[in-house]
């Protein structure tokens, strides 16, 4: 908090100072537009610092002041002024706080939000408002059959790690039979339906679906129905995965679990005990990634934070230098929001934290993923766990190896596509 | 087979912590006349508190179960002030007090959050409970038969205190008619800061105990307070039989709910509640408090 202060209270200041300077040089030689060009650049950032999400959105603001504070609160040139904003974690508050950073702190820019409820709900505003959002929570069809021209996801569709990772489990780990559990909302339902479809595809079989409630404090009856397999696949967010694999090692069960993202994030490990051992994830951020980009960025995460970083910030930091990349395009100019729109999907970066990045025409991102195994071996930053990235997948896009029109004609994924079929 | 045997296991095991947890919330009930609605955050911050003694934030490390029982007297004492400070001076605005119990709930899960952090924390199984008791291919976690003990345990000692002791006899009288027992010259309102606080030590108590199974997380507080409730409300306010025969009813509604019909897995666990409120309100052993 006192660090958003600060940085508020800075620019502020270098805001009056440019404004001076501004009317100074006004005096001079008219130059009125140098006024306009000195005024900082607003963003805003849409995240979840109350309720049982807000592990994930503290992250996210972490990541956002890790580039900020790396840059020194300058993009392309121009001072940033950043405006963080407490979601919640629910679909009326993202509504009223999205509301709040566009028409009264006039942001040129919004960052989030997490979770695809709140994105779903402010999908209209934005659009009405032409703003650009730069998104992490991942609802596909925002990207696919319903896109929207002002957002920009750097991230992953819900579904988009899972398709790599279908692949994986049929061809590299020889799976069969996958039982699949989830949470029973949207964001659960594309994730399996992607692995589903990605695993089917390459010769497995789907054999069962289970979705706990979102509030599940114990998931041994669901454990106990796992049968009839030789491996599982769950698509757990937030706390849940590690409630989920406890009661799965507490139960003796033994056979393979692979995840997503969120299920397998390295920013769990620390929480994770021994029944997280040979679980296989796959995700767009590795902490066993190694580059420049990503060593600096853990270096910084843990100097300022204290914070081992995982999918929300690196999500959130990645998102930052996508901005920094469209502003550097447009000559520093945000007026235009079509034109800004047009230089981010342009955007392609190759030193970001998860590797190289570039957008296909919806704006989703086109990236690189990772399987992980989870064991100790490499384990650094304290940790006693540690996902090690055995095979990467590289430029994997949305709609995995399927043509674009073949992918689109299928409904999106859900709860009952693609459906159970007998094998 | 092993399905249904690990379903029943599992189902007792969750009774037990339910039995944990409510029954201090149904003798709160019964004697004050109000749904305690800070209980869950009780289970939170005794699961938090407990985490703590346990290691990592405090600097060293204490036994698992000499820190459940420091934790539990610590959310005692939380329970006792809040009853002091705050509820006293409402006494007799029962909407009143109902109201300060839900705000406070919500400024308990904020202060957790800012005290331990957003991340789950998980709480390791003590060592020497770590193994299994394989029957039938089936494999059944010491740690969750240890439970069972526990609340069979602690539903003895309920029964005893309240039945044999002099402090039982007064409670029993306050919850059958507060008015009359103050007549007698039992200082009711001493026994509600003594209830208060074993009801919250209670609740502190299951929610370190739970955590080897549940792990501590934001949100717990508000998954546990749902499930207390229906127990009370099944098995009768002020009835420690109640909760106790409420409990198991709910451990096994919930996990065979959850096994057999996970499409109606909250419909099943709240229909009973809605049933019994609609035929028999005064619950199941309502009026009867042992």
């Amino acid at each position: 908090m006192s660090r958003k202060t600060l940085s508020r209270k800075v620019s502020r200041r270098t805001l009056l100072a440019g404004s001076a300077a501004g009317a100074a040089a006004a005096l001079a030689r008219f130059p009125s537009p140098a006024i306009a060009q000195a005024a900082p650049i607003k963003i805003g950032l849409l995240t979840v610092k109350t309720g049982p999400l807000a592990q994930g959105g503290i992250q996210m603001e972490q990541g956002a002041l890790t580039y900020l504070k790396e840059t020194n609160y300058t993009m392309a040139g121009r001072k940033v002024d950043f405006v963080s904003a407490d979601t919640g974690g629910a679909p009326a508050g993202a509504k009223t706080k999205v509301q709040e950073l566009v028409e009264r702190d006039k942001v040129d820019v919004v960052i989030g939000p997490l979770a695809a409820f709140e994105l779903y709900a402010i999908n209209d505003y934005v659009q009405q408002h032409k703003m650009p959002t730069l998104s992490l929570a991942a609802a596909d069809n925002l990207t696919q059959r319903t896109p929207n021209p002002y957002l920009i996801r750097a991230s992953a569709t819900s579904s988009q790690a899972m398709q790599p990772l279908g692949h994986y489990a049929a061809t590299e780990m020889k799976l069969k039979r996958v039982v699949a559990l989830a949470d029973d909302l949207a964001f659960g339902y594309e994730e399996i339906g992607g692995f589903q479809a990605a695993f089917e595809k390459d010769g497995g079989c789907l054999v069962g679906k289970l979705w706990p409630p979102l509030t599940t404090p114990d998931y041994t009856p669901y454990v106990a129905q796992i049968a009839d397999c030789d491996g599982v696949c769950q698509g757990f967010a937030g706390s849940n995965p590690l409630r989920f694999m406890k009661a799965y090692a507490d139960a003796g069960m033994k056979y393979p679990v692979v995840t997503g993202e969120v299920g397998g994030d390295d920013a769990l490990l620390k929480s994770f005990g021994n029944e997280a051992l040979g679980l296989v994830s796959c995700c767009p951020y590795s902490l066993d990634l190694e580059s420049a980009a990503n060593t600096r960025f853990i270096d910084a995460m843990v100097k300022n934070f204290n914070a081992i970083p995982g999918f929300y910030s690196a999500g959130i930091y990645v998102n930052c230098q996508v901005i920094e990349a469209g502003l550097k395009a447009t000559g520093g100019d945000i007026g235009d929001k079509d034109k800004f729109m047009a230089a981010l999907r342009a955007v392609s970066l190759t030193d970001t934290p998860r590797g190289p990045i570039k957008f296909d025409h919806f704006g989703n991102v086109v990236g690189t993923f990772c399987i992980r195994h989870c064991g100790t071996e490499g384990a650094k930053y304290g940790l006693k766990l540690w996902n090690k990235v055995v095979k990467i997948y590289h430029n994997v896009s949305q709609f995995w190896t399927w043509p674009e029109q073949d992918f689109l004609a299928h409904p999106v994924y859900s709860r009952d596509y693609p459906p159970l079929r007998k094998c | 087979m092993t399905f249904w045997l690990l379903l029943t296991v599992n189902s007792i095991t969750f009774g037990g912590l339910l039995f944990l947890l409510s029954a201090g919330f149904s003798l709160i009930f019964g004697l004050m006349r109000i749904p305690n609605l800070t209980h869950g955050s009780m289970f939170m911050v005794g699961a938090y508190l407990g985490t703590s003694l346990l290691g990592g934030t405090s600097g060293f490390t204490l036994n698992f179960w000499v820190a459940a029982l420091i934790a539990a007297v610590e959310v005692a004492i939380l329970g006792a002030l809040m009853e002091r400070l705050l509820l006293r001076r409402l006494a007799g605005q029962q909407l009143a007090q109902v109201l300060v119990t839900l705000g406070v709930s919500f400024m308990a899960a904020d202060l957790c959050l800012m005290g331990w952090g957003g991340d789950p924390i998980s709480v390791a199984t003590p060592p020497h409970l770590a193994g299994f008791v394989r029957v039938d291919g089936a494999a059944f976690p010491l740690y969750r038969m240890a439970v069972i003990l526990i609340a069979v345990v602690f539903a003895v000692a309920l029964w005893l205190m309240l039945e044999r002791t002099r402090l039982g006899a007064m409670i029993r009288a306050g919850v059958d008619d507060p008015q009359m027992a103050r007549v007698v010259g039992i200082r009711v309102s001493q026994l509600f800061t003594i209830v208060f606080a074993l009801g919250a030590g209670l609740a502190g108590f299951a929610g370190i105990i739970s955590g080897p199974i549940l792990s501590v997380y934001p949100g717990l507080d508000q998954d546990m307070l749902p499930l207390a409730l229906v127990v009370v409300i099944l098995g009768g306010t002020g009835s420690l039989l109640g909760s106790f025969v409420g409990s198991i009813i709910v451990g096994f509604i919930y996990n065979f709910g959850q096994a057999l019909l996970p499409e109606l897995a909250y419909f099943v666990l709240f229909l009973p509640m809605v049933l019994v409120l609609v035929l028999r309100p005064q619950g199941l052993f309502g009026g009867q408090i042992l």
